[in-house]
C-alpha cells in the first residue's frame, strides 16, 4: 500500500460547473500537503477503480447534478453508504464515478476509507467559466478536505 | 384513449456522453425517430483559432476522456501534413502502440461494462459484476493493459501530453517494456476468451444494407494512415474528405449530421473496418475469427459486439509484436520548419474514422479547425437502424422498449461525449 492519502479531482476543464473537481485540486496544490497525492481524472469508472487499488484512503471530489440548490455540499461515506445512482449523472461517462464505487464494492475493490465530496453544479455547457456560486462552494470543499487530511494524519501515523 | 401515453426517461444509461432519443408511436404505428445530439465540437473549434498550431493536440485531446489518443493523432498527422514531414520508423511502430492501448482500454469497457450487460438481461455492469465476478475482473485487467500502453507512451493515461508533432517528447528504453509485454501475454489468451464469450450471447437478427467507410492500408489493420475506402466503390485520398462527405444541420439536432454526398447515411467503426480490411487482421485474430465463423461480412449491427472483442485480440498481438520488434529510435522527435498551409488527418478512433482539418499561417497559428467525430457521422444511421428496428418490438412495454433501443444505439459505441454529455430517451405513444 502506498503511505500517501490519495485526493482524485473530476473533471472537465471545458465545461463549466463539470471543472470544478479540478479547480478544488488547483488550489489543494497550492498548500502542498505532504504524504498527500492529487489526481485530476476525466471521470471514467473503471479508470478510477484502478488507479485508487493501492491507497487505504481516499477523498473524490466531483460535480454533482441531484436537483439541490447550486453549490450545495454533499458527503458521502463512500463504505457506509450506497452512492445515488443517478447522482453523478454529469460526470462525462455513463460507467462513471457512481458506477466505479458500486461495482469496488460489489467485487470487494473499496478502498478502506473513501469518502466523496460532490458539488452541486448548476451549468454544464461545454465552453464556460464555473458559476460563482460554485466557486465559493470549491473554497469549502477545500477547506472540509484539508480537515479531512488533518483528521486522517491524526489518527494514522504512517501519514504523519 | 387506452394507447396514448407519454414516457419520459431520464437518460439514456451506458452511453457515452449525453444526448437525446425521441421516439414517437401513433396507432400502433412509429411515426417519428430522431436522435440528437446537443452540442458537437464547434467550441472546440473555435477555440482553436487564434492559437499556436502546437496546441491542437494537447487542447483536442480534451474532448473525450475515452478516446484522446484519436484526438491527439488526427490532429498531429493533419500539422505533419502542412509541415511536409512523416514519421516513420520507430518512431510510427509507437503510434500504433500507443493506438492499440486505446482500443483495448475502450473496446474492454464498451464490451464488458456497456454493452454485454444488454445481452445477458442485466441492468448494468454492476449486477453482472454481482453474479459474475471472475468475469468482470478478467475485464478490467484487460482494459487495465490498454492503461499501461497508454500510461508508459502517453505519460499518464488520461489526456496524454508525451505526444508531440514530430514524434515524442521521450521514448522509452527497450526495458521499460518488460512487465507490460508479460501482461499482454496473459491478455492475448483473456482477449481470446473474451471473443468466445461475446460470441456466446444471443444477438436479434438484424442484418442491415449498410455503406461501409473506413481508412484502408494495403499492408496493416488501420490507426494513423491510410485512404478512405467504402464498400460501395469510395477510394479517396483523406485530403478529399469534404469533397465527398458533408455534415448537414438537421432542426432536432444541434450536432451536425455527416453524409455521403449522392449516397446518403454511412456506418463508421468496428464493423466497418473489419469488413473492408480483413485481409489486414493478424494471423492469430484471423485464426480466432475463423474458429467462431467470423471469416465472413459481419453485417448485424448487434454483433459488433463480437467485432469489438476481435478487434481487442488483434491490438493485443500488434502491441506483442510492436514491443518485441522495438528498438529505441535514435530521435525522438523530427524537426521541423514551420510553414503555412492546410492539412488533413484522419485515424480510426475506436469508434471509426475522425476527420480533422485545419488552415495555419506563416508564424503557425491556427486560421479555422474543423474536427467531425466518429459519432456524428454515425448519428443519421442510428436513426435509420432505429426506424428499421423499432417496428419489430413495438407490442413492448415502454419500458423493454427502450431498453432495446439503448442497446440499438449502444452497437455504435457512440462517444456523445464528443459532442456533449447523455442522452434523454422519449417515448410519445399516441
Amino acid at each position: 500500500m502506498t503511505q500517501s492519502i490519495l485526493i482524485i479531482g473530476v473533471g472537465s476543464p471545458y465545461r463549466c460547473d463539470d471543472s470544478v473537481g479540478l479547480a478544488i485540486l488547483k488550489q489543494l496544490r497550492q498548500h502542498k500537503l505532504s504524504n498527500v497525492h492529487l489526481m485530476e481524472r476525466s471521470g471514467e469508472g473503471s479508470d478510477i477503480m484502478d488507479i485508487w487499488q493501492s491507497y487505504n484512503h481516499v477523498v473524490l471530489v466531483d460535480a454533482v447534478q441531484s436537483g439541490a440548490k447550486p453549490g450545495t455540499v454533499h458527503r458521502i461515506d463512500g463504505n457506509a453508504e450506497k452512492v445515488p445512482t443517478n447522482f453523478f449523472h454529469y460526470s462525462t461517462h455513463a460507467f462513471g464515478v457512481a458506477e466505479a464505487v458500486e461495482m469496488a464494492r460489489m467485487l470487494g475493490q473499496l478502498p478502506k476509507h473513501l469518502v466523496i465530496y460532490g458539488i452541486e453544479g448548476k451549468d454544464f455547457e461545454i465552453g464556460k467559466d464555473m458559476s460563482p456560486e460554485i466557486h465559493s462552494a470549491a473554497e469549502l470543499v477545500t477547506i472540509e478536505i484539508i480537515k479531512e487530511i488533518k483528521s486522517i494524519k491524526e489518527k494514522e501515523s504512517v501519514y504523519a | 384513449m387506452s394507447n396514448s401515453k407519454t414516457i419520459k426517461v431520464d437518460y439514456l444509461a451506458r452511453v457515452e456522453g449525453e444526448g437525446a432519443l425521441f421516439i414517437k408511436i401513433k396507432d400502433n404505428e412509429l411515426t417519428d425517430c430522431k436522435l440528437k445530439i446537443f452540442e458537437p465540437p464547434r467550441f472546440f473549434e473555435a477555440f482553436l483559432r487564434g492559437r499556436p498550431f502546437t496546441e491542437a493536440p494537447d487542447i483536442t485531446a480534451r474532448i473525450c476522456g475515452i478516446c484522446p489518443i484519436a484526438y491527439i493523432m488526427s490532429s498531429i498527422h493533419a500539422m505533419e501534413r502542412i509541415l511536409g514531414i512523416h514519421v516513420g520508423g520507430q518512431l510510427r511502430e509507437l503510434r500504433r502502440l500507443i493506438y492499440c492501448g486505446e482500443w483495448i482500454e475502450s473496446h474492454v469497457l464498451h464490451v464488458f461494462m456497456l454493452h454485454a450487460p444488454d445481452f445477458l438481461g442485466y441492468q448494468d455492469a454492476i449486477q453482472l459484476a454481482g453474479d459474475k465476478p471472475e468475469l468482470v475482473k478478467m475485464a478490467l485487467r484487460l482494459k487495465k493493459a490498454g492503461n499501461e500502453i497508454v500510461r508508459l507512451l502517453g505519460g499518464r493515461e488520461i489526456h496524454p501530453i508525451n505526444n508531440k508533432i514530430g514524434g515524442f517528447y521521450k521514448v522509452p528504453e527497450k526495458a521499460d517494456f518488460a512487465s507490460l509485454l508479460e501482461e499482454l501475454k496473459w491478455a492475448k489468451e483473456a482477449s481470446i476468451e473474451a471473443v468466445k464469450v461475446a460470441n456466446s450471447l444471443e444477438c436479434p437478427d438484424f442484418d442491415q444494407d449498410y455503406e461501409f467507410v473506413a481508412l484502408h492500408h494495403p499492408d496493416e489493420y488501420p490507426f494513423n494512415e491510410g485512404r478512405l475506402i467504402s464498400n460501395t466503390g469510395l477510394d479517396i485520398d483523406i485530403m478529399d474528405y469534404e469533397d465527398h462527405f458533408e455534415e448537414i444541420h438537421v432542426e432536432h439536432s444541434n450536432a451536425l449530421q455527416s453524409v455521403h454526398k449522392g449516397h446518403g447515411n454511412y456506418f463508421v467503426g468496428p464493423l466497418a473496418r473489419y469488413n473492408l480490411n480483413y485481409n489486414q487482421l493478424s494471423d492469430l485474430t484471423k485464426q480466432v475469427a475463423v474458429d467462431i465463423g467470423y471469416d465472413r461480412q459481419v453485417t448485424n449491427p448487434f454483433q459488433s459486439i463480437v467485432v469489438r472483442s476481435l478487434e481487442t485480440v488483434y491490438a493485443i498481438d500488434e502491441a506483442i509484436r510492436i514491443i518485441e520488434n522495438y528498438e529505441k529510435p535514435k530521435k525522438h522527435a523530427l524537426d521541423y520548419e514551420i510553414k503555412p498551409g492546410i492539412g488533413w488527418g484522419c485515424t480510426e478512433a475506436p469508434r471509426g474514422i475522425l476527420y480533422h482539418r485545419y488552415d495555419i499561417d506563416e508564424k503557425g497559428t491556427i486560421k479555422t479547425a474543423k474536427i467531425v467525430p466518429p459519432t456524428a457521422q454515425n448519428q443519421s444511421r442510428i436513426e435509420e437502424d432505429l426506424s428499421n428496428f423499432i417496428p419489430k418490438y413495438m407490442d413492448l412495454s415502454d419500458e423493454n422498449l427502450t431498453w432495446k433501443c439503448e442497446q440499438a444505439v449502444r452497437n455504435y459505441d457512440p462517444c456523445i461525449s464528443c459532442a456533449t454529455h447523455f442522452l434523454k430517451l422519449n417515448i410519445e405513444r399516441e
